[in-house]
């Protein structure tokens, strides 16, 4: 095998794990949006406050790491309740750009929150995983790490959505909101439901990324881009194509971060997306109409 | 007295440098200036609906071509800003035709325009040989002072001068727009795209045009803010937060009278300025916080804005019916 071939399959291998991760990320957000009808732009500023609580429980209040997780997701969880509770249930009737630009405001004010609370500076646990050596190729853990955690994540929210009656109940409302409240769904009790998930997601996402990266106030910035795009990509609410679309983009981004430079990846990862918009824009896997 | 009006205005607002000469408050007013011509440019099509979330993609395709064509190819901005709106429009034309052809509207409009803005703002990072990347940029001083050929000046009054009549050409572009055809085409298409177009108006052509209107004066603040302040960064004229920036602006002056933007630009300039002054360094941040909780609360209580709320207030019969958008 050929050096070349080497950086390739690394970088191959590397898109697949990053593609875990993003999916965990777009699965959350897929679901607030297939649910509620309502784009969080916040998202990813939930996970970055996420990111801060790991940071506090595990290296300044050294908390055990697991306990720090759940407490994490759990928080986080609650912080989506409290959103859609304060900020989305008002504008529930509302154009849903206004809802849209108002998770904006939350954006803002997170940020800043973020800034004032915490300051500017990067952070990070200060726990290094070691790195996976296979022939030629390095492989961090806390990528196969987050990877498999991204998985065991996604079938349990898939067996919650198809096993569990109120899951079941989530699935039709997000079928027919109209109808499911003329069948005795209590509409208002799936969405706190759902925006917890969603959180709680969130929140998991939080847990695994603040092993692989630093956290600062604007680290949302760097990754809630790309969850809207995938989630779009793949056709807002349809999870399995979220799911394909955020292995695509990942491999966009690690094969262009390979051959130029990482920027070029998110260029290549964002000018697919318009295209793909205009070549399926109801998603990847969309059913024709 | 009310005809009089803005032409008491307008000549109070040109005399306005040359009865108080005071460097620092002047630039604030520049900048209101140029900031208000960009909200405005904004809100031409965000008030029919056009949510974009790609005009930081704009701004900063304006500023950047414009000091790229004079550092590298010598080129006047007389020559470059031309180059940079014409840049702009053909990038407006490139995403929103197959946008509107294709029906790509409301979320699907905005999270697109919004992949835009990341275009640029990445491809402004990565090409670092070029654009000096997340460094920021400045152009080139032309023989130390100034020179109309290289539209610089060291003099705060010209600028303000210029500033003032863009802003001004831009409030009379938003009237034309209001006063024409094409307004009530738009608003026809803001409420139903397909009841407008069984009605004859052709939805394409009519949101293209405004399209690419609202995109070239975008380019153009990006290249005045550029030719003004003399740097530009990645962060400060292109990207998603300049892109929300401008929506929150417009959202808290009024989206659907013609000087919304600019009550939005100054709100927000001003309130930034005041907590960065009284709090100093301690004031990261802060700004943000307020406009974060100002915009949740503008969208939930007062949707039409400032300055959109204050004029029903005052005229509830008259009160033209907005477009619920």
């Amino acid at each position: 095998m050929g050096i070349l071939d080497i950086f390739l399959l690394e970088a191959l291998i590397n898109g697949v794990l990053l593609g875990g991760v993003l999916a965990l990320l777009s699965l959350g957000l897929n679901l607030v949006f297939g649910v509620i009808d309502v784009v969080w732009i916040c998202y990813a500023e939930l996970i970055m406050l996420g990111m801060y609580g790991m940071y506090f429980l595990y290296s300044v209040y050294h908390v055990p790491i697991g306990l720090a997780a759940v407490v994490c997701i759990v928080g986080v969880g609650m912080l989506g309740v409290i959103l859609h509770v304060v900020v989305i249930a008002p504008l529930l009737g509302a154009a849903p750009i206004n809802q849209l630009l108002a998770t904006g405001g939350v954006l803002f004010f997170l940020q800043s929150a973020a800034t004032v609370l915490f300051g500017i500076e990067f952070r990070n646990l200060g726990l290094r995983l070691p790195v996976l050596k296979l022939s030629e190729m390095f492989i961090s853990y806390s990528r196969l790490l987050a990877f498999g955690a991204a998985l065991i994540g996604m079938v349990l929210v898939y067996l919650f959505l198809t096993r569990t009656y109120t899951g079941t109940a989530i699935r039709a409302i997000a079928q027919d909101r109209h109808i499911m409240i003329l069948m005795g769904v209590d509409s208002r009790r799936i969405y706190v439901i759902t925006s917890a998930l969603g959180g709680g997601l969130a929140g998991l996402a939080a847990c695994l990324l603040v092993l692989q990266y630093d956290v600062h106030p604007f680290v949302g910035l760097s990754f809630g881009p790309i969850t809207f795009l995938i989630c779009v990509l793949g056709g807002l609410g349809n999870f399995a194509g979220g799911f394909v679309a955020a292995f695509v983009f990942a491999e966009l981004i690690s094969l262009g971060g390979l051959y130029l430079d990482l920027e070029w990846g998110y260029v290549f990862a964002f000018v697919f997306f318009i295209v793909m918009m205009f070549v399926r824009p109801e998603g990847l896997l969309a059913r024709r109409s | 007295m009310r005809r009089s009006l803005p032409w008491i205005a307008g000549a109070a607002l040109i005399g306005l440098p040359f009865l108080y000469q005071s460097a620092y408050p002047l630039h604030i007013v520049i900048i209101i200036l140029i900031w208000s011509f960009a909200y405005t440019s904004w809100s031409m099509m965000g008030r029919f609906g056009l949510v974009s979330l790609g005009h930081g993609g704009f701004m900063g395709i304006g500023a950047y071509v414009t000091a790229l064509a004079w550092n590298h190819g010598g080129l006047t901005p007389w020559a470059g800003i031309p180059l940079a709106l014409l840049a702009g429009g053909l990038l407006a034309v490139l995403v929103a035709y197959p946008c509107f052809r294709f029906r790509i509207t409301g979320h699907y409009f905005a999270l697109v325009t919004l992949a835009l803005s990341g275009i640029v703002l990445q491809v402004i990072t990565a090409t670092r040989d070029q654009t000096g990347g997340s460094l920021g940029y400045t152009p080139e001083r032309y023989r130390g002072g100034s020179s109309l050929y290289a539209l610089q000046f060291s003099g705060k009054t010209t600028w303000y001068l210029i500033a003032l009549a863009v802003w001004a050409a831009g409030i009379y572009v938003w009237y034309r727009v209001d006063r024409s055809m094409m307004r009530y085409a738009l608003e026809a298409i803001s409420e139903d795209e397909d009841g407008a177009a069984a009605a004859g108006v052709h939805v394409t052509a009519e949101k293209l045009k405004i399209t690419v209107l609202s995109a070239m004066m975008t380019a153009l603040a990006g290249a005045l803010y550029c030719q003004y302040q003399m740097f530009i960064s990645p962060d400060t004229v292109s990207g998603i937060s300049i892109s929300l920036q401008m929506v929150f602006a417009v959202v808290v002056g009024g989206i659907y009278v013609s000087l919304g933007p600019t009550v939005g630009a100054a709100i927000t300039i001003l309130l930034a300025e005041v907590l960065r002054i009284s709090f100093g360094t301690r004031a990261v941040g802060w700004d943000n916080l307020v406009y974060g909780v100002l915009l949740v609360l503008f969208i939930v209580f007062l949707p039409k804005g400032i300055l959109g709320s204050l004029l029903d207030l005052r005229r509830p019969s008259r009160g033209r019916p907005a477009p619920s958008a």
